[in-house]
């Protein structure tokens, strides 16, 4: 019987080496799995939770920004306003692709410092054509460059939008002014709606968002600009922390040109409406039928 | 005459399987060694992509999906192929193939298995996996292609569990299977294998913002290319059981096999030509994707040696195995089968997700290459894949054989007799 018990005993061996080996291979999970509390992960969606328990959430990660980051914010929940329905519009006659508006993107959200990341592109477009294709996102020369005009896209916060569709988890969705948000605490990070917009809209955190505590935004809004956690997806929000208080979008505020017009669609007497009855406007691919809410005029 | 019930002899049964998947020859336990180990290499890279974040793999904002949906999308091709083994031993009747379809039915497990861990590995939070799971967290079903995936996915395993899973149980009782409880569901993975891979290829193809994937040709593309990779591997497949085993598998299996590589590498060429002449000859920037895949755009030419491997494998294999030399020679034949399937490896996995992200839909182009923690995950997990086959594969033939049944081993020499069945399974694990 010595055949046997010396197979048994191989086996043990080789179970224990196996686990012990596995236990190694998953140490980083350590680490990981500290900054996970058992509330943030039993935390249900946005939509479900009651105004009390949005505020003990709010606390939380007031708390974690504090601790991880050094800095006090406020976060606020802000919503949408009866009778409102935000619309962007946006003159490429008049842009000169300074991307003044990528950098306040950049400061206003608290995006990460090391990719300098913002939810702004500006493509350098060939005058004469409105092939993408011949446009230029990474230019690093003076501008306005001669023959070459200047189109900033970000979230164009469709009606239809594929990003919203395509979202196994509802992690994203439109809110009743039109904004498309996405709740960073449901987001899974399976990325699919990256791949479905047509406009480089959305962004996915890498890594954990890496921001000194002196440049962090202290006035965050719990579904626009609070620092996001690794592993979901972003995007813009027309600063609806600002929007839905009156304020204008940090974007617009930074363009020293006042090529950006942002207001109310249900306004009558609103600068927007005046420009949509006024002005020759166009949306970007629109046979995709997105329906977007981001607009864009020549100043003829 | 009948002594235990189900709920004594299949947990009994349970236990002896578990027991069996440690046993085996010395080449047994270097194979598993050797798969564990890179399981475990796979498993440290993805411990270390979860704590530092996705920064560790070669994805970007740009391309957004890579090495992990290629081998996914591939894997769900392989799952799908395996059913090619069924549809001949029930609905054709091929009495032969009847014999080995269960190994299909394993591979289609295994396959599956591999794709869920490639959806876990691609996840940025699966620590919220309760997220996806329908009444639990919120599904986004109908309108979400992916919660379909899931339905269909996790159904297909489920299906193939159940018929392998009571074949083998009732070989091992020594009785005979009732068809009711297999047949349809038989039936049932016929139509769901195909399903499966619709169901992924509409993820890709309904995204009006990718031009190179948003096309009806898709779903055909991807059907004809599963039923490359799901016989290829398993010719294979049966040809080293056949040798490593004591199992017999007779040449009709493998003819039936080859004949069906046959038609699908001509059909998957065939349609991989239409898009080809589709994109180039209209041009334009609809075509942009093709040509970047293809020839390079603006210099950046990243995928244009892995497309041309897949296409001279490809075009290998359906020379090969339309040449009198792949019907006399092995050889041939197997050279061909590892020709088809890395061919569609690249087609299906790098040739076909990366293109979708480049040019980017703002037109820039952002090349991708995935780094050594996706190899390492993916490598881990076509480890853990194979590591389950065998597994699964090993216990099957055990029961199959007779060599592990509910009766002593002495008297069980031949299995599938009622009476049998009855008799008192007393000498437990002599």
């Amino acid at each position: 019987m010595t055949q046997p018990s010396r197979r048994v005993a191989l086996k043990v061996l080789g179970g224990t080496l196996g686990a012990s080996a596995f236990a190694h291979a998953m140490e980083p999970l350590r680490a990981w799995s500290k900054d996970l509390s058992l509330d943030q992960f039993l935390q249900r969606h946005y939509k479900e939770l009651t105004r009390d328990e949005i505020g003990e959430v709010i606390h939380r990660h007031e708390q974690q920004t504090r601790e991880e980051y050094g800095r006090e914010v406020t976060i606020r929940d802000v919503r949408p306003q009866e009778g409102v329905q935000f619309g962007y519009a946006l003159s490429l006659s008049v842009c000169i692709g300074c991307r003044k508006c990528v950098e306040a993107c950049h400061v206003e959200n608290n995006h990460d410092r090391r990719t300098n990341n913002s939810y702004i592109r500006v493509l350098e477009m060939e005058q004469g054509s409105f092939d993408m294709e011949k446009g230029n996102a990474t230019y690093e020369h003076a501008v306005p460059a001669k023959g070459k005009y200047y189109l900033p896209v970000q979230c164009q916060q469709c009606d239809n939008a594929p990003c919203v569709s395509v979202c196994p988890v509802q992690a994203t969705w439109k809110e009743p002014d039109g904004i498309v948000a996405v709740d960073y605490d449901w987001c899974i990070g399976c990325r699919y709606c990256e791949a479905a917009c047509p406009y480089h809209a959305r962004r996915f955190n890498w890594t954990k968002p890496e921001i000194p505590a002196d440049e962090i935004n202290p006035d965050q809004g719990y579904l626009s600009n609070r620092i996001r956690p690794q592993g979901v997806v972003e995007k813009c929000t027309f600063c609806l922390h600002r929007t839905r208080e009156g304020r204008m979008p940090a974007c617009l505020e930074a363009c020293p040109t006042g090529a950006r017009v942002f207001g109310n669609l249900l306004d009558p007497g609103s600068e927007l409406r005046w420009v949509l009855e006024n002005k020759r406007i166009f949306v970007l691919k629109e046979e995709l039928g997105t329906r977007p809410r981001f607009f864009y005029f020549f100043d003829v | 005459m009948r002594k235990d019930t189900h709920a004594i002899t299949y947990p009994r049964f349970l236990l002896r399987v578990i027991g069996q998947s440690f046993e085996g020859s010395w080449r047994f336990y270097l194979w598993m060694t050797v798969l564990t180990a890179i399981a475990l290499v796979g498993a440290n890279a993805w411990a270390h992509q979860l704590a530092e974040g996705m920064q560790v793999t070669g994805m970007s904002d740009h391309v957004s999906w890579g090495l992990y949906i290629a081998n996914f999308t591939f894997g769900v091709g392989l799952a799908a192929g395996a059913v090619m083994m069924v549809i001949p031993a029930y609905l054709y009747d091929d009495h032969e193939m009847h014999d080995v379809v269960i190994l299909g039915e394993l591979l289609a497990i295994a396959a599956i298995v591999v794709c869920l861990l490639f959806i876990v590995a691609d996840m940025g939070r699966p620590d919220r996996f309760w997220h996806i799971l329908p009444g639990i967290g919120r599904f986004n079903w109908p309108i979400s292609m992916l919660t379909w995936d899931v339905i269909v996915l996790n159904g297909y395993l489920l299906i193939n569990l159940h018929i392998s899973g009571y074949l083998i149980y009732t070989r091992y009782l020594g009785r005979k299977p009732d068809r009711r409880w297999y047949l349809p569901f038989v039936f049932l993975s016929i139509g769901w294998a195909v399903s499966i891979h619709t169901v992924t290829a509409f993820l890709y193809s309904g995204l009006g913002g990718r031009p190179f994937w948003n096309s009806a040709l898709l779903a055909p593309r991807f059907i004809a290319s599963a039923f490359i990779t799901g016989p290829a591997f398993v010719i294979l497949l049966l040809q080293l059981v056949a040798r490593l085993t004591r199992f017999r598998v007779g040449d009709g299996p493998i003819r039936t096999l080859t004949s069906v590589l046959r038609v699908t590498v001509l059909l998957n060429l065939f349609m991989l030509g239409s898009e080809l002449f589709t994109s180039l000859y209209t041009g334009g920037t609809h075509g942009a994707a093709v040509t970047y895949l293809f020839f390079g755009l603006h210099g950046k030419a990243a995928l244009v040696p892995w497309i041309w491997s897949a296409v001279a494998l490809n075009v290998a294999s359906a020379a090969i195995l339309h040449l009198p030399a792949s019907r006399r020679s092995r050889a041939w034949l197997d050279a061909a089968c590892v020709a088809a399937f890395a061919g569609v490896w690249i087609e299906k996995g790098m040739g076909l997700i990366i293109p979708g992200f480049v040019p980017s839909t703002l037109h820039e182009i952002v090349e991708y290459a995935p780094s050594m923690a996706e190899w390492k995950i993916t490598a881990g997990i076509w480890a853990v894949g194979l590591m389950v086959l065998t597994i699964a594969i090993k216990v099957a033939l055990t029961v199959l054989t007779g060599e592990l049944s509910v009766e002593p081993r002495g008297r069980a020499d031949r299995a599938g007799t009622a009476e049998r069945a009855g008799e008192p399974a007393a000498a437990e694990g002599s």
